[in-house]
């Protein structure tokens, strides 16, 4: 099993779907790597030379923020928001849609499971 | 969508030659403002705003990191005061 960027260890796949395994690479990070390192992206993960796998962790490296620093990096940008004092921060702080979505009904990712409350939806109390 | 980068960003004229007059005094006093939508520029950072949110001025002290942001950002238009509570019907909080 190769290990690429740290702890992830995609296997038994096209090399090509397998890197994007790691947190921060998608489908456009991971075909940029696989031409700059020059490595066919049909090969599978496993039948990986050590050279290649070293040219992949040196390309990812070099270029991009993947795993833990991304995730740092991310957090940081919230808390930001968060210290701020601003609206977008506030809807951090409260679980709620930050783009400004509707909240009235759906929001579900945001706001979590369902709480059902007695007498909602237009019956009057 | 983003603003057009050609055109840079909207900073409100009267606002920022307000806080240009403070600046060279080396003055520091709120001003009131209802332009929520101007964004905060590096000139302004240090001074304090009193920003118009439909009723009240609110204050904002703006930072080094508000810079981008809008005015109105940090002067909340809408007063959450938690659900009613089912028994008492009143709004608790």
């Amino acid at each position: 099993m190769p290990r690429i960027a740290g702890v992830d260890i995609p296997d038994r796949k096209k090399i090509r779907y397998a890197i994007r395994y790691i947190h921060g690479i998608g489908p456009k990070i991971a075909d940029d790597i696989l031409a700059a390192t020059g490595i066919p992206p049909e090969t599978k993960a496993n039948e990986l030379t050590d050279q290649q796998i070293s040219a992949l962790n040196g390309a990812i490296d070099g270029e991009y923020l993947v795993e833990g620093a991304l995730r740092r990096q991310v957090g940081q940008n919230i808390a930001r928001l968060r210290d701020i004092r601003c609206y977008r921060g506030d809807r951090h702080r409260h679980g709620l849609p930050v783009h400004g979505q509707r909240t009235r009904c759906n929001a579900r990712t945001r706001k979590g499971r369902k709480k059902t409350v007695a007498g909602k939806k237009g019956v009057k109390g | 969508m983003s603003r057009s980068l050609k055109k840079g960003p909207y900073v409100d004229e009267k606002l920022y030659l307000k806080v240009e007059k403070l600046n060279q005094q080396n003055k520091r006093e709120p001003l009131k403002t209802w332009a929520r939508r101007c964004t905060i520029v590096p000139e302004f950072v240090g001074h304090t705003f009193k920003v118009h949110n439909g009723r009240v001025f609110y204050d904002v002290f703006i930072t080094e990191d508000m810079v981008g942001h809008k005015l109105g950002e940090f002067s909340l238009t809408r007063t959450f005061r938690g659900h009613t509570n089912k028994k008492e019907g009143v709004r608790s909080r």
